[in-house]
């Protein structure tokens, strides 16, 4: 691979221009490769690594709205629902999409409460919600510990295998006149006065109409080339993985209560709260914790420990089932916990769509598709100012180190 | 607080035993973690030692070599100098900031559950971790396999899994047998099965011939291996054993179970170059070498390298010392050369540590003597004769761990070794082409039954360009031996598509592993208590 | 002595520090379970405890690798009908059936795998 080109200066150029080039080859640069080659733009997606080499393989194909509350988030949760059941309607079976539906129990009346509560604010958004008493518990799933006290039942909670989701958008974009450039870094920025005019890369030079930063955890890198900020961290994340049990042993995402503050917490300390699912494969997942310890890829017995013991607390019968593999990601997060996704008015013709956090599978359909919309000149169908890339003030930075 | 030893050695196999002895004996305090009930790993595997008969010894080349490093391990073992714990495993390794090292381990065989069958029980969750200040692993390694039609039929066994039934259990895993691949391990494992009362229908082997053996540096590396190699070929001659080179298995053949193999005669790149021929046999013993277990050093960090014969093995120093500060790996994890070579590298990452924590040998009363056995150890190639510098080394029997001389000669002995595997390596490679002529039916993975058509596809049509996003898109390696079968597979396949050879990075994805093991959420969760309690819980 | 176990109803021998798969291929048995999908014969392959091809249930405890387990005097080895994911005869698992079909594969990865 070459790296001659990271200086300063004119590189070589590469022979085909585009209208667009995305940094990153994840869900949210496959989506939005989708998207924009469906509406005709000529896109090249170039990644450093392989395809769905980042956290895109790295975690789980949740697609929530369960554990959203009212709000930006929620709103690109329920838009995202529908991409994925009408726009990708057809491609869904090569994705393994499934509408298996969420479970979130709840130990103690107290926090039984709290869900109801919740779950107000959700239907009012839009979101279908039933409530699950005690005695209904066990025809959702028969192997739940029997002191919990309840539950609600979120029957679009989906899921889908994102390494899939990742090559089979790439796929359909390609048949529409895309290109994947896979182990070609981008070092630089294109730029004529203050407008980002391309990319160069380890592969050369690639000017472009637009540039969309879709690095994941790693935009904030990104986005420092072209000299803004983005702050984009990371949050690591375990999943367990389990040996191959029975079709349905455990029959939908089934998660505590507890797990909807924690995905909202802003605090360092390591959360784990256990999301156990079973698979086609006949595994179970059991994941995931979140803890913010920069990129350290050391197993954190921690982490799993307390997952496995949670996950042994909802369901009493995986004491005896044995760990097959472990293995982490780091979730792409912004202080405020919202994604980035929209032009950066601070370098016109660059583009954003990262820090989806541990959602961005999900909100991948919806922000591939919006952002596609935006670069058409299109108003898009959600009002993208929440998630702004100019939105964070100094303020909210330096109280994130504060916490940090 | 568990005790914290100055060193735990996990394996008890060559490497591993003679670590432990020569680290004991140079005063460490000395922990020995082995998954096996008994020591002697692979090679020296052997019956139940509680009910050991003469003829258990058959086939075992350097058995006094393995019963003199024995007798002083459970030696050390009742003076309390080596805390020594059999039958478990160790499924997770960590290091912490001042660079102590806990293992987790679990027994690899359950006691019956007291609470009944299934589940319930709890007597089993939160077995007692170890912790040293330095670790020699000394893991081994397995049968390295590729994958072909009829590869996962009953009655198709590894190599050195036919060597273990034969050599651990008495057991003879069919009636008339086909052993192939490539290799020198071919042969004895052609000539247990002959000894045990099998008839062998042929030896298989992809490659020319043995006359790696007459390479100048070959035997003069690794002079005991010309003995062993004719006793082979006398074994073969007696029992007519065929011995066809150049010759590969293309398929096995059988309803559920193996009737017959169907060999073809190829050229050096392992293509197709003489008319096929069917053999009617029930076992078939396949190998290809053999690939190191890495699920500890890699869980800890240590770097990788691709070794001569083209498997990933733990890089290291001239002392034995990995990447990662007090983890000294020895053995096979090194890179596949043998048991003498095992015990070379197992006895100089003792020495060097010792060395390095300035140990004075404890009691120079029994120092000679040990000494003396392990210099026999060292020089002794499998069948046991010893090389001529054995005096040599006798009279500097006075604390090798002192003594840097001592150090040097096991270094030479290790050059030497490791000089002679590579000369093997060389005559028995892979078949660069071997996956040339798969058809797309082929299981490669064989939990997930993933067929080569299934990487085929993830190759052309969803742009899977290494090994590992083949493993992200196709699932191979994500099954219950998480990819220790069909991992050197996987990488070799996902490198032949691409138009390349296989390197580090297409290997290394299928190679680590966490835990090291599977191990029970239970006792996974018992560790939940001992760690720092969690904001969030329930 | 000899020790006697039973698989799937038939008597099978075992020499005493025998493993259960060692007693099982004297025995002439090669397979003792079908693989989840195709439903292919498994048995003993690596003899040493690394593939997990050779699980089978020991006395009522599913998924033990018959190539590790000591052979024992009186043993049930096997059920039934024993594939890599069944588990225990007896076991309340498994037992139930909503109607409801399921056929989706889950995204799961090994993070252990190197990254840039
Ligand atoms: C443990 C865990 C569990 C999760 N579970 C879920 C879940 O259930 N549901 C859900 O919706 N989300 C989940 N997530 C979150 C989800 O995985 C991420 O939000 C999502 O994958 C982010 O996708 P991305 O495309 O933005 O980033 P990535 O997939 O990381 O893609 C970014 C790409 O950019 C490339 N890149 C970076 N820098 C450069 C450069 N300079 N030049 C070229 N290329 C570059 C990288 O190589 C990478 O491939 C989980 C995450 C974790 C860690
Ligand atoms: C099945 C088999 C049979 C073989 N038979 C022969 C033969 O007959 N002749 C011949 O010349 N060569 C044979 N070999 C090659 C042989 O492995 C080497 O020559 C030699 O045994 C290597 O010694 P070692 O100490 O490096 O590793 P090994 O002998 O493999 O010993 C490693 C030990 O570490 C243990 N271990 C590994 N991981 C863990 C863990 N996580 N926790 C606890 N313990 C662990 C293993 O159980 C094993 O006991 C065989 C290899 C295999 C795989
Ligand atoms: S035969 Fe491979 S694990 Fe038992």
């Amino acid at each position: 691979m070459s790296t001659a080109l990271q200086g300063a200066g004119p590189g070589p150029t590469l022979s085909r221009s585009a209208d667009l080039v995305i940094v990153g080859a994840g869900v949210v640069g496959a989506a939005a490769a989708y998207f924009a080659a469906l509406a005709g733009r000529r896109v090249v997606v170039v990644d450093r690594g392989a395809i769905a080499g980042g956290t895109s393989s790295a975690g789980e194909g949740n697609l929530l709205v369960s554990d959203k509350e009212a709000g930006p988030e929620l709103d690109l949760a329920l838009y995202s629902q529908a991409v994925w059941r009408e726009d990708l309607a057809e491609h869904a079976g090569l994705w393994e999409f499934e509408a298996k539906g969420g479970l979130v129990v709840a130990a103690t009346e107290h926090s039984v409460a709290g869900l109801r509560e919740l779950s107000v604010h959700q239907r009012a958004s839009g979101v279908e919600v039933h409530d699950v008493g005690h005695s209904a518990l066990h025809e959702y799933e028969p192997h739940l510990s029997k002191d919990l006290a309840g539950a609600a039942f979120y029957p679009q909670d989906a899921q889908v295998q994102p390494m899939l989701v990742v090559a089979h958008l790439l796929r359909l974009a390609r048949g529409l006149g895309a290109t994947v450039r896979t182990g070609t870094e981008v070092t630089g920025f294109l730029r004529s006065g203050d407008r980002v005019t391309g990319v160069r890369s380890t592969a050369g030079d690639i000017p472009a109409g637009a540039v969309l930063n879709a690095a994941g955890t790693w935009a904030g890198e990104v986005a420092a080339l072209a000299h803004v900020a983005v702050p984009v961290r990371p949050r690591r994340g375990f999943v367990l993985v389990t040996e191959p049990m029975p079709p349905r042993t455990v029959r939908h995402k089934v998660y505590a209560a507890e797990y909807v503050g924690d995905v909202a917490s802003s605090d360092a300390a390591l959360q784990t709260s256990p999301v156990v699912e079973g698979t086609d494969s006949g595994t179970i997942l059991i994941g995931a914790s979140r803890e913010r310890v920069g990129f350290d890829r050391t197993v954190s017995v921690p982490a799993i420990s307390t997952l496995a013991a949670k996950a042994v607390a909802l369901f009493p019968m995986l004491r005896e089932v044995r760990l097959m593999r472990t293995y982490h990601g780091f979730r792409p997060y912004c202080p405020d916990h919202l994604p980035v996704i929209g032009a950066d008015p601070r370098a016109p013709g660059l583009w954003h769509a990262c820090g989806h956090e541990g959602a961005g599978i999900g909100l991948s359909a919806g922000t591939g598709k919006l952002i596609a919309q935006a670069l058409t000149g299109g108003q898009p169908d959600l009002d993208l100012t929440p998630f702004a890339p100019d939105r964070f003030t100094d303020r909210t930075q330096d109280a994130e180190e504060a916490v940090s | 607080m568990p005790h914290t030893h100055d060193v735990t050695v996990v394996g008890a196999g060559p490497a591993g035993v003679a670590a432990a002895v020569e680290a004991a004996e140079a005063g460490l305090d000395v922990a020995l973690i082995d998954a096996a009930a008994q020591p002697g790993g692979q090679y020296w595997r052997h019956f139940d030692e509680d009910r050991a008969r003469p003829e258990d010894r058959r086939g075992h080349h350097g058995w006094p070599v393995f019963t003199g490093l024995r007798d002083r391990l459970y030696v050390l073992r009742d003076a309390g100098r080596v805390h020594y714990l059999p039958g478990h495993q160790v499924w997770l390794a960590t290091r912490d900031d001042a660079g102590t090292f806990t293992l987790r381990v679990t027994p690899t065989v359950r006691d019956p559950e007291p609470a009944g069958p299934g589940h319930g029980g709890t007597g089993h969750d939160g077995q007692d971790p170890v912790v040293a200040r330095a670790l020699i692993l000394c893991p081994g390694g397995y049968d390295r396999q590729l994958p072909f039609p009829g590869w996962d039929l009953p009655g198709a066994m590894a190599a050195g899994g036919v060597q273990a039934l034969l050599k651990g259990h008495r057991a003879l895993a069919g009636r008339r047998a086909v052993v192939g691949g490539t290799g020198p391990f071919l042969l004895p494992v052609a000539s247990g099965l002959a000894h045990a009362g099998a008839q062998v229908a042929a030896v298989v082997e992809a490659n020319a011939t043995l006359g790696w053996l007459r390479d100048p540096v070959g035997a003069v590396s690794a002079p005991g291996k010309g003995v062993e190699a004719a006793q082979y070929a006398a074994t073969l001659a007696r029992h007519r054993i065929p011995y066809r080179t150049r010759t590969v298995i293309r398929a096995i053949l059988g309803d559920g179970r193996v009737e017959a193999v169907r060999t073809v005669k190829v050229d050096r790149e392992g293509r197709p170059a003489g008319p096929e021929r069917e053999i009617a046999a029930d076992l078939v013993a396949l190998g290809w070498g053999f690939t190191p277990s890495l699920e500890l050093p890699l869980m800890l960090g240590a770097a990788t390298r691709q070794d001569v014969d083209g498997s990933l093995v733990v890089e290291v120093d001239d002392l034995q010392r990995s990447s990662v500060d007090g983890v000294y790996v020895a053995g096979e994890a090194t890179g596949v050369g043998g048991a003498a070579l095992s015990v070379s590298e197992g006895r100089l990452s003792a020495l060097a540590l010792a060395a390095a924590l300035g140990r004075p040998r404890m009691d120079p009363g029994t120092n000679a003597d040990a000494d003396r056995n392990t210099e026999a150890a060292g020089n002794t190639d499998a069948d046991g004769t010893t090389d001529g510098n054995t005096s040599a080394d006798k009279s500097a029997a006075s604390g090798a761990a002192a003594d840097p001389a001592g150090i040097r000669r096991v270094q030479a002995r290790i050059r030497r070794g490791r000089r002679f595997a590579a000369a093997m390596h060389r005559t028995y490679p892979v078949p660069a082409a071997w996956p040339r002529s798969l058809p797309d039916a082929t299981v490669v993975c064989r939990c997930e039954e993933v067929t080569y058509g299934d990487l085929r596809h993830a190759h052309a049509e969803l742009g899977a360009t290494d090994a590992r996003t083949l493993k992200m898109l196709a699932r191979p390696g994500m099954g219950w031996c998480q990819g220790r079968i069909c991992g050197y597979a996987t990488a070799g396949i996902a490198a032949w598509l691409d138009g390349r050879r296989p390197t580090a990075d297409d290997l290394l994805p299928l190679s680590g592993r966490t835990p090291a093991v599977p191990v029970r959420l239970g006792e996974l969760a018992a560790l939940a208590e001992t760690v720092t309690a969690d904001p969030a819980g329930p | 002595m000899t020790y006697r176990m039973t698989f799937r109803g038939t008597d099978i021998p075992a020499e005493p520090g025998q493993s259960v798969g060692a007693a099982l291929v004297a025995a002439g048995i090669v397979d003792w379970r079908t693989t989840r999908k195709e439903g292919r014969p498994r048995g003993l392959f690596c003899g040493i405890g690394v593939c997990f091809d050779c699980l089978i249930t020991v006395d009522g405890t599913r998924a033990e690798r018959a190539c590790l387990i000591p052979a024992a005097d009186g043993m049930r080895l096997g059920d039934a009908l024993e594939t890599g994911d069944a588990l225990g005869t007896g076991d309340a698992l498994g037992a139930s059936d909503d109607g409801r079909d399921r056929a989706t594969h889950h995204a799961e990865e090994d993070g252990d795998a190197a990254h840039p």
